[in-house]
């Protein structure tokens, strides 16, 4: 686990550029209550997201944070509180969900690459049916994003016929072809071999180096510390402790957290 | 003894031994492995042996086998030892394909098989173009061609009632238009038992589990029976159309469950990736969903065609002159009474059934292959 979680990636990062300079609110969470039947995965849950936050939700396993992700693009549903996202508030409102969900990309633990249409196929496919954009307008950006994930040369193969990683990072450009304000990551290098997480995770860090507000669940501590603005830690459905990366790692205050910290940091 | 070891050189792949390769090697291996196999390999060639030379005799015309080949007499099927009387079946062989159809008016049939082919074979074959076009031409503009010239009653062609209809003729409307129909039914059959909404839902389950639960036969006598004693006096529904709706509507409720089978087979990550992307309900199950739910299910869906197909001769009970009706009908026929007169048709029927059925079976393996992208789970 030890090696996984601190994966670095070789590059310079320019951090001055990842400071959170913008006031506008990306998400805003307030008092959200979730229950799957009688229990009750989600509690009281309060968090503001600005635009072009980085943000690592950490937790033990199903202490709530796919979830807590997942209800953001109402994936999920949420009974209680308010979620706004980009200013529109969800509810059973339809319409309102299919809003939030094109500009809200979501990179999932088992990739969800469509099995029976390729790479290209795949990343035009909701531009071209969800936003209307003419095929061959949506095929270049398509490439554009490839190239961008540095596999341009696997556009006609199918996802089947692709590594772990390389799934993953045209998972990443599909949402990318959606052009989204926000990106969410749940779990999105957990199922890889450990040879193709960094691949991934270099895509991911790009990304924040241009500004992308992001929420990434994710057990690799190492990107955390390099690119988040702000470490969340959930436990029982709660968020019980957050800070920047620096002090949640080396100051962890709620006890917990230590233990969390002590297990998977030696 | 050291644990350190590092391989210097790297083993050269080398061809495998000539006794597990060739014939010999695949006798040996599936052939006479163990003294069990030895034993029922002999016992398999020793039946093959007795079986196969009386049914070659009977199937095969003379001088090879005892069979009389078309253009024969029926003497020469009456006499002693005679094998299949295929003159018999060359002789009725109109009657078979069209029934009581008009003869003066066989070429309209005719025109329909062709037309159905020409349309048919390039839609089928997935490398010609226009595929739009040929599915509006086939699914559209075809039925309606067909029914006005097996119809008759425009353009000084003489009516035809579909009483006189008949054969393979009748054999290929049933299937095909139940084909057809009862697939977009059972998708939406499938969908509905899935939706959340929950009269859809209900309405949906009903149909399906009503459907499913009554034998064929009976749907077929409700409608030619029953239902025109519901009817209000004086109007009266085709009883070949009444068939094609029963026989349609019990297939869509196969198909629906078949289909359902495919869709709880695909992983919930496809449902949550295309909502996530921002699709519609309807987009997301025709683009994403049901291609490749149905893919999964082809050997399913294909079964319930042939069963559709083969079903289609049970029509004869409510007086419909099917091809095997139409068989059994003309194996009265005096004629051309002789002891193999009644086996022949029937092998016949048989004959042209599995030739339709195998082709379905071995279509539906090819797409199979064709659609495969090599994603298997």
């Amino acid at each position: 686990m030890s090696e996984i979680s601190e994966t670095t990636v070789d590059r310079e990062i320019d951090t001055s550029q990842m400071k959170v300079s913008s006031t506008e609110v990306a998400i805003d969470i307030v008092g959200m209550h979730k229950w799957y039947g009688d229990f009750h995965v989600l509690r009281d849950i309060n968090l503001r997201v600005m635009k072009g936050e980085r943000i690592v939700i950490a937790g033990p396993s199903g202490s709530g944070k796919s979830t807590l992700i997942r209800c953001i693009n109402r994936l999920e549903e949420h009974q209680q509180g308010d979620i706004v996202v980009n200013g529109t508030e969800l509810t059973n409102d339809l319409k309102r969900i299919d809003e939030v969900r094109r500009e809200v990309g979501m990179v999932f633990q088992h990739f969800n690459l469509f099995p029976h249409l390729t790479i290209l196929q795949n990343l035009t496919l909701a531009p071209i049916w969800v936003r209307g954009i003419p095929k061959a307008e949506a095929e270049a950006t398509a490439m554009h994003y490839l190239e961008r994930v540095k596999i341009p040369e696997q556009a006609n193969k199918y996802p089947g016929q692709l590594s772990g990683g390389q799934q993953q990072r045209v998972a990443i450009a599909r949402s990318l072809c959606m052009q989204p304000r926000i990106m969410l990551f749940d779990e999105p290098t957990s199922a890889l071999d450990p040879e193709m997480v960094k691949e991934v995770l270099e895509v991911m860090i790009s990304l924040a180096e241009d500004g992308m507000t992001m929420l990434c669940v994710t057990h690799e501590m190492g990107f955390a510390r390099q690119v988040a603005n702000r470490v969340i830690f959930m436990d029982q459905g709660q968020i019980i402790e957050q800070n920047d990366p620096e002090n949640f790692f080396s100051n962890p205050r709620h006890e917990r957290t230590k233990l969390f910290l002590s297990q998977i940091l030696h | 003894m050291t644990l350190s070891y590092v391989r210097e050189q790297m083993v050269a792949p080398q061809p495998a031994p000539v006794r597990t390769t060739g014939f010999v090697g695949w006798a040996r291996q599936n052939l006479f492995a163990t003294p069990f196999d030895t034993v029922m390999s002999v016992i398999g060639i020793a039946f093959l042996i007795w079986a196969i030379p009386p049914i070659f005799n009977f199937i095969v015309p003379a001088p090879l086998g005892h069979a009389v080949p078309p253009g024969g007499t029926v003497e020469e099927c009456r006499a002693a030892g005679a094998g299949a009387c295929w003159a018999y079946i060359s002789a009725r062989m109109s009657f078979f394909i069209y029934g009581f159809y008009p003869p003066a008016e066989y070429w309209r049939p005719n025109l329909v098989f062709l037309l159905g082919a020409l349309l048919l074979v390039p839609l089928l074959w997935p490398r010609v173009p226009f595929k739009r076009t040929n599915a509006i031409l086939f699914f559209v503009v075809y039925p309606i061609i067909c029914y006005y010239l097996l119809n008759g009653g425009v353009f000084g062609m003489p009516r035809v009632p579909t009483e006189q209809w008949g054969g393979l003729l009748v054999t290929l409307i049933i299937s095909l238009v139940g084909i057809i129909c009862s697939m977009p039914i059972g998708v939406l059959l499938a969908l509905g038992r899935q939706s959340k909404l929950p009269i859809i839902k209900t309405l949906c389950v009903m149909f399906i589990e009503l459907w499913r639960a009554v034998p064929l036969i009976t749907i077929l006598f409700m409608a030619s029976i029953m239902l025109p004693l519901f009817m209000p006096q004086g109007t009266t529904v085709d009883k070949l159309l009444r068939a094609l709706v029963g026989v349609t509507l019990f297939s869509s409720a196969y198909l629906a469950e078949v289909v359902r089978g495919g869709l709880q087979a695909l992983p919930r990550g496809q449902y949550e990736a295309a909502s996530s992307l921002g699709l519609s309900y309807w987009k997301s199950m025709g683009l994403i969903i049901l291609p490749q739910a149905l893919k999964h299910v082809i050997p399913g869906i294909v079964n319930s065609f042939i069963a559709l197909f083969k079903d289609t001769s049970l029509v004869s009970i409510v007086g419909i002159f099917d091809l095997l009706n139409t068989v059994q009908a003309a194996s009265s026929d005096i004629n051309w009474s002789s002891p193999t007169q009644a086996v022949t048709g029937y092998l016949f029927a048989a004959f042209v059934f599995w030739i339709f059925c195998f082709a379905m079976s071995r279509y539906s393996i090819w797409m199979e292959r064709r659609l495969d992208t090599g994603h298997k789970r």
